[in-house]
């Protein structure tokens, strides 16, 4: 009888919820007001708003390339790689220094053409390999380990490798640029007054056909079933025979190839690299993937092409705030998210894990 | 013929023995049941045969194969399948996905194909529900997947971590029913229950385990009938 009362006494907790409804009418008048700052902008100039829309798409794909090895890092193991932007500026400089060395070796001055593609997709194939081997290891070298640790550990080891991959690249280039011509066609198209890059179009030749890969990977192979079985939980995965920690490199050299391929379009796109590159590109990258939902690959993807237009339009459009306020204006879009729909916009709303 | 024999295993977490020099064993064909109180250490013995725990001490032989210190994931392959305490399936992937992971290990196309229509066929329900993903079935429906998911790897021995946790009554018979069904298929079966009651009425022996130690075995029919059994485990 008296536990009937307590419980009673504990019900009535129906009052009218007035923060959630104004987080609501706040959340709709800042959607009204991107939409209206969208819409002056593309009145006021089609054109300049399509050609800025199409760097940020270009820019986004990069981008969304790089989320996804945070995504899938962290959705399989709960871990947010910090060393991952580092991986990915890695690629850079190893891509930059193999198209050299391979115009070098047939004594050609580095350009486009039958060479230059071959080029580019000998060192595709190259900062792949090249940075998937390297996650990998540092999954098996320091993630593993930690694997039963608190989730600090593993955390201020990702840090901290991420610190040793700068290193890595200081020694390898120094502290300043690495700027290599490109091999891709340069110039631009004019599409009724939008200005394209043919760069573009081979980031999407390249991007599109990438992620439709992983996509089929991930939904339709036994080594993808596998993964989202470790992901959901590792486990359950073990009894049905998976060897996890095979399926987490396998998920680590997933992710380290993506970071390769990105280092590459990123070095052919903006023919400049450095040693701290990882560091900006990594947040914005990261970013990104908490953006779309930190271990939703879709997510990653959207994320990703979502921050590149947010980054062009902001730079490329008359009522933007200009190249420097890009940073401020992205992660003040994430503080708005995380406010809003913490769980991302395509996320599951995170579960506590027994 | 012994199918799997355990000889004084004793599992720690940290300093504390959750299983005290447990000996068990289960023969081809039986049904075998582990019963206990909640915290007797049941499935901490299922988890250490399925290679998710290492015993400190004692032995694992599994047709004729010593187990303990082999990873999980290759004891499914010699043909031991557990179907884990909380059903434990793969929440965002569908009913079809989750019973494919069952057969992970296995290659011939046509035998899985064969062997999901079986379990479509034991279990009705999941046929409704075979593009739905797991986590919106119900609990019964879980238990369903979780048993079906197992038995998918075509195992020689199949243990059974608490099929009728959460179940209402009626589902908890169907389980049991299914349980004798798979029996009859070929396959053993070890099955460990909070639920005595349910787990002797179909076993053909028992152990009772209290405090990590086995207490009491014997044919299940003879423990059903021990007054102190009664009064400890079956409420009366």
């Amino acid at each position: 009888m008296a536990q009937s009362t307590t419980a009673a006494a504990r019900l009535p907790r129906t009052r009218l919820n007035l923060s959630a409804y104004g987080e609501r009418i706040a959340g709709f008048t800042i959607l009204a007001a991107v939409a209206a700052w969208l819409a002056i902008n593309f009145i006021d100039n089609p054109q300049q708003f399509m050609t800025a829309s199409v760097i940020g798409i270009s820019n986004g794909a990069l981008y969304a390339l790089i989320a996804l090895g945070y995504s899938l890092v962290y959705g399989i193991i709960e871990l947010i790689n910090f060393a991952h932007g580092d991986l990915f500026m890695l690629g850079t400089l190893l891509s930059a220094t193999v198209v050299a060395a391979a115009f070098n070796l047939f004594n050609e001055p580095v350009g486009m053409g039958a060479l230059g593609w071959l080029v580019f997709a000998g060192t595709l194939v190259l900062a792949a390999a090249f940075c998937a081997s390297i996650n990998v290891t540092i999954e098996f070298l320091a993630y593993r380990r930690l694997r039963h640790a608190p989730k600090l550990a593993p955390l201020i080891t990702a840090v901290g490798m991420s610190f040793i991959l700068q290193f890595i690249g200081l020694k390898w280039n120094g502290s300043g640029q690495k700027d290599q011509p490109s091999v891709l066609p340069q110039g631009s198209i004019d599409l009724g007054g939008v200005q394209i890059d043919t760069n573009f179009f081979v980031v999407l030749a390249v991007v599109i056909p990438v992620l439709v890969l992983m996509t089929w990977i991930v939904t339709k192979t036994r080594a993808g079933k596998a993964m989202r079985a470790t992901a959901q939980d590792p486990d359950a995965a073990r009894l049905m025979g998976v060897n996890v920690n095979r399926i987490i490199s396998f998920t680590f050299a997933m992710g380290g190839a993506l970071a390769g391929i990105a280092g590459l379009m990123y070095e052919q796109v903006v023919t400049t690299t450095r040693y701290d590159l990882g560091l900006q590109l990594g947040l914005i990258a990261f970013t990104a993937a908490v953006l779309g939902g930190i271990g939703s690959l879709p997510g990653a993807v959207l994320g990703g092409v979502l921050i590149g237009l947010i980054q062009g339009l902001n730079e490329g459009v008359k009522y933007g705030a200009g190249q420097r306020w890009t940073q401020s204006v992205v992660f003040s879009i994430l503080i708005l998210m995380l406010v809003f729909r913490p769980a991302g916009l395509l996320g599951k709303a995170t579960r506590e894990k027994v | 013929m012994t199918m799997l024999d355990v000889s004084g295993i004793s599992v720690y977490y940290g300093n504390i023995a959750a299983v005290k020099d447990l000996s068990l064993q289960v023969n081809q064909g039986e049904i075998v049941t582990l019963i206990g109180s909640n915290g007797a250490g049941k499935s901490t013995t299922l988890r250490t045969i399925s290679g998710l725990l290492k015993p400190r001490s004692g032995h694992i032989v599994f047709d004729g194969r010593k187990i303990e210190g082999i990873p999980a994931h290759d004891i499914v392959r010699l043909g031991l399948a557990q179907s884990p305490e909380g059903r434990r399936i793969f929440p965002r992937m569908s009913v079809a996905e989750n019973l494919d992971l069952g057969a992970y290990l296995r290659n011939d196309k046509a035998g899985i194909a064969e062997d999901q229509e079986r379990m479509l066929e034991l279990f009705p329900r999941l046929r409704e529900r075979i593009a739905q993903k797991a986590g919106t079935l119900s609990g019964g429906e879980q238990q369903m997947l979780a048993v079906a998911r197992a038995l998918m790897a075509r195992p020689k021995l199949l243990l059974l971590d608490e099929p009728s946790m959460g179940l209402a009554p009626v589902l908890v018979d169907v389980i049991f029913a299914t349980i004798k069904r798979i029996r009859e298929t070929g396959t053993t079966v070890l099955v460990v229950e909070q639920n005595a009651r349910a787990a002797l009425s179909v076993a053909d022996r028992a152990y009772v385990l209290e405090s990590g130690s086995i207490k009491l075995s014997g044919p299940a029919r003879e423990l059903r009938n021990d007054p102190e059994i009664a009064k400890a485990y079956l409420g009366g």
